[in-house]
């Protein structure tokens, strides 16, 4: 049924429904509305919401659940996440399926997403939903895949994704089966011979330190079958676009609706939405610049997704920046840049080449 | 004047390095060879609390969670259903295990360095909160498996590495009685503080470790145990003096026995003043 709902509602609800029962989080806007609803609704669905005491302690906890074999997500914004870079890192080598929820300020996380801040080789897939209906879709998919590759997924929203309410339907959507999750630990081993040993540094029972080979080439082997596998991206009208534009999240729902008005006016302009930041759809986005004049990078920030979008397009076209920090006075990330005509006269300077002009 | 029976005679040296968990091994451990070092007190306390989970029938129903230290070479060998957390964040990991499976005997197994310097507050807000987990400490008073060096728990005069001239209250500050911190707390239903430097101790704190789990079993709210283990290497002083120099030195500040059973308090101070004579004479000093 459809429902209008807050994005952050949305959001828990969703995550419910594709089976997530624990939930650990600690207040920090604008990521702190998620927390409340999964407070108010997990103990209802036989779920548990700890108030954790720091973002220490709530990745901590939410690792301890999954280790259990349960469905669990924590989250917060880019500063809170900060805190949980070591704890990101080791759960990502551990193989835990660890779905997280980033409610940015802005764009500034880019890199903290996509890069990430922890030690040693690993990644996240990242998911950027671009509205509250397509939230309830990538969070039910963020716990399928951190099951299916037993890899943590980020869900990257911001202020805008939280706050706005939209009229969804939260119905479970349907996947493959997965494989059953024998290395859960449950007790049920001690004293066979064959225990478990939930371990993000590569020991394994019964033998001696670690073995690097089989620790570090099985972990990338499988991030880059991920990156072959998984990249998502949304393109329109690229196939003449004299200009294209290159956005995610909120923002690129206003890049998609200012292409689709100039579009409407005759312009030849394109459009194309990484929807997976990591794994980054190079490809789509290198078939999108072919032809082009120019690729306009626009993000919230002082340019960190271009780096990306130029690796993509290796040279083929002038990639350049039109967006740019903007921020309110609170810092949240609700900037001037968040405005149909601003966008929209950005794209058009860039397609006349003046984009660095005001 | 011995405030506890002597340490068991162990002046001379090993005939034979000390590679082995002792003539008994545990049921729960997968082979006797460690590479801890002689004179070590982990493999002591590693011994006591497989043996209290096979003994309260929990071998099928224990999960560990383990920090990072010495110890952590045992995770190779243990024979119990385990979680590697980071340093000092075993009791957040245990308290989401034990959310999700409230049946299951949940512990976490943490060095000082771990839980009292690193970890400090997550083991506080664990007990805070009454998660039914049990906290086990080896606490040597020194990060061993760095060399040696100054933890939360170093007593005052201690060396370290880098308290080489002792550690001294001015500049390095006071050492933390964890145990007495985390018996104050309202979600505590048990704590402990035991030590492995002689026979007998080994037996007394094997009885805390079965109070704290059996307090976890009954539901009552967090239990905790610390055991004092010797670190000849990390304290500089010959294997055969180890356990000695736990009972003058950490022993002396980390005073050993019941600090928290239920309603019942008793704190590190209490428990120094009951080992000392009843007559009126002068305290020793
Ligand atoms: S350094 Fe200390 S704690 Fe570590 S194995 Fe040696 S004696 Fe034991």
């Amino acid at each position: 049924m459809r429902r209008l709902v807050e994005g952050s509602e949305a959001i828990a609800e969703a995550a419910i429904t594709a089976g997530c029962r624990f939930f650990a989080g600690y207040p920090m806007t604008p990521f702190t509305e998620v927390l409340e609803h999964f407070a108010a609704k997990l103990p209802g669905a036989g779920g548990v919401c700890v108030n954790a005491e720091s973002e220490l302690e709530a990745i901590g906890m939410t690792w301890g659940a999954l280790a259990t074999g349960a469905r669990a997500a924590t989250g917060s914004t880019g500063q809170g996440l900060a805190l949980m870079q070591e704890s990101l890192s080791e759960i990502t080598r551990a193989e835990l399926p660890l779905v997280v929820f980033h409610m940015a300020r802005g764009q500034s996380d880019y890199f903290q997403a996509t890069r990430g801040g922890g030690h040693g080789d690993y990644r996240h897939v990242v998911l950027a939903p671009i509205d509250v209906h397509e939230a309830v879709t990538l969070t039910q998919l963020a716990f399928d895949l951190a099951d299916r590759w037993r890899n943590p997924v980020q869900i990257h929203g911001d202020f805008l994704l939280a706050h706005t309410a939209e009229a969804v339907d939260i119905e479970p959507l349907a996947f493959d089966p997965l494989p059953p999750k024998d290395w859960a630990v449950d007790g049920s081993l001690g004293g066979t011979g064959r225990s478990r040993n939930i371990n993000p540094i590569g020991m394994t029972k019964g033998a001696k330190g670690i073995d690097p080979d089989a620790f570090w080439k099985r972990l990338q082997a499988k991030h880059d079958q991920i990156e072959a596998q998984e990249p998502r991206a949304e393109t329109l009208f690229t196939e003449d676009a004299e200009l294209v534009v290159v956005a995610f999240g909120s923002l690129a729902r206003f890049a998609r609706y200012a292409v689709r008005e100039l579009r409407g006016e005759g312009l030849r302009v394109g459009y194309v939405r990484p929807i997976t930041l990591w794994p980054f759809p190079a490809d789509a986005v290198a078939r999108a610049a072919e032809g082009a004049r120019r690729v306009a990078v626009l993000e919230q920030n002082a340019g960190q997704m271009i780096d990306d979008v130029r690796l993509a397009v290796l040279g083929r076209a002038p990639v350049v920046p039109i967006g740019g920090i903007s921020s309110d006075e609170a810092g949240f990330g609700i900037g001037p840049l968040l405005d149909p005509d601003e966008v929209r006269s950005r794209i058009t300077r860039a397609l006349e080449g003046r984009e660095g002009s005001p | 004047m011995t405030r506890r029976p002597p340490a068991l005679s162990t002046d001379a040296p090993p005939e034979e390095p000390a590679r082995r968990m002792g003539r008994i091994k545990p049921a729960l451990l997968l082979h006797e060879d460690h590479d801890l070092c002689p004179g070590c007190g982990e493999p002591l306390a590693m011994r006591i609390l497989l043996e209290v989970i096979e003994e309260l029938g929990q071998s099928q129903n224990a999960i560990g969670v383990v920090g990072i230290g010495c110890y952590t070479a045992f995770t190779s060998t243990m024979d119990v259903d385990l979680v590697q957390a980071l340093h000092g964040r075993a009791p957040s990991v245990a308290t989401g295990a034990k959310r999700m499976r409230p049946e299951s005997l949940i512990f976490t197994l943490q060095g000082d360095g771990d839980m009292v310097s690193e970890g400090l507050q997550e083991v506080i807000h664990t007990a805070a909160r009454g998660e039914a987990v049990t906290c086990v400490l080896l606490n040597n008073g020194v990060f061993g498996e760095t060399g040696g060096h100054m933890t939360a728990t170093t007593v005052l005069g201690q060396r370290t590495k880098n308290s080489l001239d002792g550690r001294d209250a001015a500049y390095h500050g006071h050492p933390i009685l964890i145990g007495d911190l985390l018996a104050q707390l309202g979600g505590t239903g048990y704590a402990a503080r035991g030590s492995v430097h002689d026979a007998a101790g080994v037996v007394k704190t094997k009885n805390l470790v079965r109070r704290a789990f059996e307090s976890q079993l009954q539901g009552r709210g967090f239990s905790f145990v610390e055991i004092l283990t010797m670190c000849p290497t990390g304290w500089f002083v010959p294997t055969a003096d180890g356990p000695g120099y736990l009972d003058r030195v950490l022993g002396a500040v980390h005073a050993t026995g019941e600090l928290r059973n239920g309603d019942r308090l008793t704190t590190t101070a209490e428990l120094v003043a009951s080992a000392l004579p009843e007559t009126g004479e002068e305290t020793p000093r």
